[in-house]
């Protein structure tokens, strides 16, 4: 049953990638895009982290991707239907550095096995397990957040805060 | 299934990449700049299922992080279309020599 929906999610998510790349209005490729989300959360339940499979939807395919639809809309650039892939030697670099990713990515990630890929798999997988049974979905990732990381958590607030003051001032017209 | 996780991780990525190269639009090239991102999140979850929960972590900041990055990228987008009255990459040629 796992490994059907995982071929299922990972199809569309596949599918869903390619369609952001070849699609020819800005409105369907974000539409695609939703579409990839939304399977990559699938995928996050399989691997037992609901937790972030319910950020991914709100967060992601709902705020994020909100705004670039915004963008879309406020730029009026939904109707945009000229083609804008580039051809010729763009096309030759693009398949050179794909092939050669795919190529770095595929013998790293070849050889990845379910059980032992560094110490023992099956036990961290059911420390995790009885983790989340014992504080919860989120309290598992809020735990060490709050404690071994806060340095890192209270710097992607700042962060958060420096983002939206770019943004306004950034989109701010000219006076 | 780990593996097929990390593969799928990978082509994602791969296709991401190939959307920022051939693509002119630059909401197309930022919307493949997330996927990427989502790619190596999916690995970080897979991985995270036999390394520990710190693999979930780093999801959270990546994801903070992309939250960041397309506000201000968007932003300089209405910037510069209001400059250049198109999101061409071609056309923002003020750097090139």
């Amino acid at each position: 049953m796992t490994e059907i929906l995982f071929v299922l999610f990972a199809v569309v998510a596949l599918g869903g990638a390619f369609g952001v790349v070849l699609s020819r209005t800005p409105v369907a490729s974000l539409l695609f895009m939703v579409a990839t989300l939304a399977s990559v959360a699938g995928i996050y339940v399989l691997f037992e982290a609901h937790f972030l499979a319910a950020i991914q939807v709100l967060v992601y395919a709902g705020a994020i991707m909100v705004l670039f639809l915004f963008v879309i809309m406020l730029l009026n650039l939904g109707h945009d239907y000229r083609a804008d892939l580039k051809y010729g030697l763009w096309s030759l670099l693009a398949l050179v550095v794909a092939g050669l990713t795919a190529g770095v990515l595929g013998q790293a990630f070849w050889g990845a096995s379910d059980t032992g890929f560094r110490g023992d798999g099956a036990a961290v997988a059911a420390a995790l397990d009885a983790a989340v049974r014992e504080q919860g979905a989120a309290g598992v990732i809020a735990e060490p957040l709050f404690t071994d990381y806060v340095v890192a958590f209270e710097l992607m607030g700042l962060l958060l805060l420096v983002a939206i003051v770019a943004a306004v001032v950034l989109a701010k017209p000219k006076t | 299934m780990l593996a097929y996780a990390l593969l799928l991780s990978a082509a994602l990525f791969v296709i991401g990449t190939l959307g920022v190269i051939v693509r002119r639009n630059a909401i197309i090239i930022f919307l493949s700049i997330e996927l990427q991102l989502n790619a190596v999140n999916l690995a970080f979850v897979a991985l995270s299922r036999y390394t520990g929960i710190e693999g979930q972590l780093f999801v959270f900041f990546v994801m903070t992080v992309a939250a960041a990055e397309a506000a201000v990228g968007l932003a300089i987008i209405i910037s510069i279309f209001r400059h250049y009255k198109t999101v061409n990459v071609d056309r923002f040629n003020l750097l090139k020599w």
